[in-house]
């Protein structure tokens, strides 16, 4: 019995390296290496592409704009498409970090519509093409909370003590308690940032969790009351659980784009604005804000997508409700007291 | 001993897997990248002495101690359970042991939260009994119970693998002597498995002191842990030099508790884990 052992093994040894092997050799398609957020894509959609174009997807997700600035930055990733918000691009940008787009690969780019383009992340639309968009806003559970929901004040409530998850997000979390203080989401004033720590370091008992995806799942279960989400999280929140209401405080909230960027490092740019050209296509772009909820900036999918969706404030609030809000902007140098402060609070 | 051509790829291994990588880290923890390129310094070092990272690495400390109590004293009698001769399904109970250990520990810890939470099955429970729901999940309780859960095989194993092999003989003699069964615990059990207790108290302490899943799964966030830390430095933050230099710091802290345990060990004889 011992004696076989070795035999066995060298069995399986040569077996992994031939099917490896085999597999390989089969497939010489070009790899294009897509890093998205997580829950952000209707799956099916890649295998469209992949057989479309006979190019071979390697599909990876994020869960913060850090996480993914990081990575890229640090080198050792090779990645051919990047999905980061506002802030994000215009930090890339100031990096050298991305590659111009060729819009001559990018027909599907005309379908997007003219307020998505030319924002202060992109001026001249040289490096990005929106994806999605939305707002932060707060989400309840209507058989939890009997009062309507207007201010980010609530989530300093202690009648809701223990029943309140934040999102585990520097900017997202310190911004809205920027806001309940009427500052502006982008303020670099120590006095301002020091008065929105203190007041995170108060809420801090009543904090049931900082979470980040599994906010969704935590809401949908109802295992907390309040929750800060993104409002395309809360459209799909909502289908799940109609116990459940998104409401966007009055003092303003924050306005954000994600859209789809080519890094330096991508060995194949022509294939990744194919890619980029293919999220873009009408009916495409229709399957992936119908899959995951979020406001799509693609002028011919709010002509397809259900009335009722394009009528809820949540996902398409109205433009002049927008004007007050802010867009987060690259903070440069002051990142670093942002994430000292988060490091205070969380660790208080 | 003549050096075997055996043991050159075991140590390339070494210098390739673990000098050089440690190599790495400390360089990292006392240089600095400016515009102009490195420089030396020990500000990382100074920037850990801050309150606010003293008071992380104190949690951070606590809490592993408090599981490596909680395990010793849960993984203590299970051994001697499963050593002792009375058991007669012993395979099948130290089997049943590390079954759980198959599975991934991710999924363990995910586990527990749909335990724990205030919908959970503990709570859905006390509920048909009629009693309160309780907050338990996001509490440091919940982070000190995902950590005995977890390294409490590794704190009954090297005991069992102890006590296993002490023999028989020289309990059977102490009680010829005269010794009354908890004489022959205190005075021959107990110290010849000192040295699977301290490896069990090593494999636990070091795990627990350095964990970041379970503090944030079952922690929620709020239990910002010496683990948490480092991961926020290199993920997110992208400071490697602090984040190095707080490895270096936690390091320092393995290296010095254990030797300190280890020291009580070689003055009782044994071996252990150095």
């Amino acid at each position: 019995m011992v004696k076989k052992w070795p035999i066995l093994l060298l069995i399986t040894l040569v077996l992994t390296t031939v099917l490896t092997l085999s597999s390989c050799g089969q497939d010489n398609r070009v790899v294009l290496n897509v890093y998205n957020w997580g829950d952000y894509i209707d799956e099916s959609v890649i295998n469209e592409f992949e057989k479309k174009y006979n190019i071979r997807v390697n599909y990876d997700t994020f869960s913060t704009n850090e996480d993914m600035y990081v990575k890229v930055k640090s080198g050792g990733s090779n990645y051919d498409v990047l999905f980061p918000s506002d802030y994000t691009i215009e930090r890339m940008v100031k990096e050298d970090m991305l590659l111009k787009l060729d819009y001559n690969n990018i027909p599907n780019a005309q379908y997007i519509e003219e307020r998505f383009k030319h924002l202060d992340y992109d001026p001249q639309n040289e490096y990005s093409v929106p994806y999605m968009w939305g707002t932060v806003g707060i989400i309840y559970n209507k058989t939890m909370v009997h009062e309507p929901v207007t201010s980010w004040r609530i989530l300093w409530d202690e009648k809701y003590s223990k029943q309140i998850l934040m999102l585990d997000s520097q900017r997202d979390s310190i911004g809205v308690a920027l806001k309940m203080l009427g500052y502006s989401m982008n303020t670099l004033n120590l006095e301002e940032l020091e008065a929105a720590k203190q007041a995170l370091i108060k809420q801090k008992p009543l904090v049931l969790a900082y979470v980040g995806d599994d906010v969704k799942d935590k809401m949908i279960a109802g295992e907390a009351s309040l929750a800060v989400v993104w409002s395309g999280d809360a459209v799909y929140m909502k289908w799940e659980n109609p116990d459940l209401e998104f409401a966007l405080p009055e003092e303003a909230s924050n306005l954000w784009f994600d859209a789809m960027v080519i890094p330096k490092s991508s060995k194949h740019q022509t294939e990744a604005e194919t890619f980029i050209n293919f999220m873009c296509d009408p009916e495409i772009a229709f399957k992936n804000a119908d899959y995951i909820g979020y406001s799509s900036p693609h002028r011919e999918v709010q002509k397809m997508i259900d009335p009722e969706l394009l009528a809820d404030p949540t996902a398409y609030p109205a433009d002049a409700m927008l004007e007050s809000y802010d867009i987060f902007h690259d903070l440069g140098e002051y990142l670093k007291v942002y994430d000292r402060i988060w490091t205070e609070i969380k660790a208080h | 001993m003549k050096k075997n051509w055996l043991s050159y790829p075991y140590l390339l291994w070494m210098v390739l897997f673990v000098f050089f990588p440690l190599l790495l880290v400390f360089f990292y923890s006392i240089t600095d990248r400016t515009g102009e390129g490195l420089r030396f310094t020990l500000a990382h070092f100074r920037r850990f002495m801050e309150p606010i990272y003293l008071k992380v690495l104190t949690r951070s400390v606590k809490l592993a101690l408090i599981s490596t109590v909680l395990c010793l004293m849960l993984g203590y009698p299970m051994a001697m359970i499963l050593a002792g001769n009375h058991f007669k399904r012993k395979n099948i109970m130290i089997f049943l042991f590390v079954v759980p250990m198959w599975m991934n520990f991710l999924l363990r810890t995910y586990a527990w939260m749909t335990l724990l939470e205030r919908k959970g099955l503990i709570n859905t429970f006390l509920s048909w009994l009629g009693l309160n729901p309780l907050n338990l999940l996001y509490t440091e309780e919940a982070v000190v119970l995902g950590m005995v859960y977890n390294f409490l095989p590794f704190m009954v194993l090297p005991i069992y693998s102890v006590l296993s092999k002490i023999d028989k003989n020289l309990i059977e003699a102490a009680g010829d002597l005269g010794a009354n069964q908890f004489t022959v615990f205190l005075k021959v059990i107990l110290p010849l498995s000192l040295p699977g207790v301290v490896s069990g108290i090593t494999m636990v302490f070091m795990p627990a002191v350095t964990t970041f899943v379970i503090s944030r799964l079952l922690g929620g966030g709020q239990f910002t842990l010496i683990g948490n830390l480092i991961e926020q430095q290199f993920l997110y933050a992208g400071d490697w030099s602090f984040g190095s230099a707080i490895s270096m710091v936690m390091m320092i802290v393995i290296l010095l508790s254990t030797s300190v345990i280890t020291k009580y060990e070689k003055e009782n004889e044994g071996g252990g884990l150095w």
